[in-house]
């Protein structure tokens, strides 16, 4: 397993943001975590991603400790924020240029994967435009290219698709696609016919407790349900957890 | 060679920003050929070069914490420095990384500043790159609070508190252009427990070559920038561990 979560507990003055989690995701697989606003999806990935430390439980990341030995586990993930997280003043190729070089590449390495990513997702128009010229779908896709810069085991995408149109969406999903099976993807979004449509699994949160795992025809078959959304519905709406 | 590749970046972010080089270098310039202009056409002597333009030099540093902020805050409102946080960078590299391209930024400014002065009739003589020297102190601390305002504060609170409140504080409490017992006995005692007076003295005593006088004003300057700094670090660390 890429990622083993056990029974994680987080709270946040008193309230339990995350509450007895665990969670093992598969190397090359990709893992939607789902749930209402507040469900505790981004606490969830901030443990996950060395960004906030837990009460209880442990959490590992291709086998290192994410208390014990962040250094290892940052090296081997990519995350791509909810927020466009680029440097608005530089270019495509020197926001590239720029992760690699702040995960200790050469400059010659950090040229090199620049103009890879740059090709890989055809921001060849762009190469040298100011990061915040770009529309939100270039944004974005620029955003998980940075993600990828370090060549990660594991890429965290928060919300990549949020307020984008149909077409930068759906051209998104494309390069969502092509990642699947080289890289462990934990997706977290709102759009359920997006988690459905690229998910080899999907987990359900609600009150930092997690209600489901599994793939999408599982939760509809066991809850009855016409559609993956009636589903989702259902699940959170009552609430009881696996 | 994560450093290196951080405030590279910083630095492209500083000088890509037309505001920095407005309010950075062109404002203080401004205000000295404004009050020099109004000096030379006034009976009595108000605005002495050799006392203003060490003034006008600490005044335009207060820029340097609105600089700071504002990339710092900036950062954390728009996730980047999550993104950042997940790379294995340690807080030395994130905060050096931060605060090393504004300090040559601060050296041009008091060139630019003393330059200026000397066209307008500032002698020159070695004491000015004394006095540059022995400013930076102060422009580090300037520096330090910028992060750790950016560190706490949103990049708004940030446009007013370090844009306005601490160029006001700056230019007032400084005495840049005014004696400060003009306004009392009292105003000074109080402006002489922060650091903005005393960065100010430093640089007039130094420019005139009084360098035994330069203490205990740079004690001061020393215990601020001191402190700035290391509040900085700890707030800046204490943000990494739990963004």
């Amino acid at each position: 397993m890429m990622i083993r979560i056990s029974d994680i507990t987080k709270s946040y003055k008193g309230v339990k943001a995350v509450d007895g989690l665990s969670l093992a995701v598969g190397d090359g697989e990709l893992f939607s975590l789902l749930g209402v606003n507040g469900a505790g999806k981004t606490t969830t990935i901030k443990t996950m991603c060395c960004l906030c430390p837990f009460d209880s439980g442990s959490v590992e990341i291709g086998g290192f400790d994410v208390v014990k030995q962040p250094e290892k586990v940052k090296e081997l993930i990519g995350v791509s924020p909810q927020e466009t997280a680029v440097a608005r003043n530089l270019s495509v190729y020197e926001n590239l240029v720029l992760m690699g070089g702040v995960h200790g590449f050469s400059k010659e390495k950090s040229k090199n994967i620049a103009e890879e990513m740059i090709s890989k997702f055809n921001l060849s128009k762009f190469r040298d435009m100011q990061a915040k010229k770009l529309s939100g779908g270039w944004q974005r896709r620029l955003s998980i290219a940075m993600a990828l810069v370090s060549d990660p085991k594991v890429l965290f995408l928060d919300e990549p698709t949020l307020g984008l149109d149909v077409i930068a969406r759906s051209e998104l999903w494309d390069v969502i696609r092509e990642l699947k099976g080289k890289v462990t993807i934990i997706l977290t979004t709102h759009y359920l016919e997006e988690a459905e449509s690229l998910s080899d699994r999907v987990g359900i949160m609600r009150d930092g407790k997690l209600l489901f795992c599994g793939k999408c025809d599982e939760l509809v078959s066991g809850t009855g349900a016409k559609s993956f959304e009636d589903a989702f519905v259902k699940t959170v709406k009552e609430g009881k957890g696996e | 060679m994560k450093m290196t590749a951080f405030s590279s970046r910083v630095a492209k972010e500083i000088i890509r920003d037309p505001l920095s080089l407005i309010f950075g270098l062109c404002f203080p310039v401004v205000l000295l050929l404004l009050l020099s202009a109004i000096n030379a056409n006034v009976p009595v002597n108000v605005f002495d070069i050799e006392k203003l333009t060490p003034g006008i030099a600490v005044f335009g540093y207060s820029f340097l914490t609105l600089f700071s902020a504002q990339l710092v805050s900036g950062d954390r409102c728009s996730a980047m420095l999550i993104r950042l946080f997940t790379a294995p960078m340690s807080a030395a590299d994130f905060i050096l990384g931060y605060m090393l391209p504004l300090f040559p930024m601060a050296v041009v400014q008091s060139i630019v500043c003393f330059g200026t002065a000397m066209l307008l009739g500032l002698e020159p003589s070695v004491n000015i790159v004394f006095a540059v020297l022995l400013l930076l102190p102060s422009a580090l601390f300037f520096i330090g609070l910028g992060v750790l305002c950016g560190t706490f504060l949103s990049e708004k609170a940030v446009g007013g508190l370090c844009g306005a409140l601490l160029t006001n504080l700056t230019a007032f409490a400084s005495g840049a252009w005014f004696d400060l017992s003009l306004v009392g006995s009292a105003f000074r005692k109080i402006c002489e427990l922060l650091p903005f007076a005393h960065s100010v003295y430093i640089g007039r005593n130094a420019l005139s070559g009084n360098f035994a006088d330069i203490f205990p004003d740079m004690y001061y300057v020393l215990g601020y920038m001191l402190a700035a700094m290391i509040f900085a670090v700890i707030a800046f660390m204490r943000k990494m561990k739990e963004a």
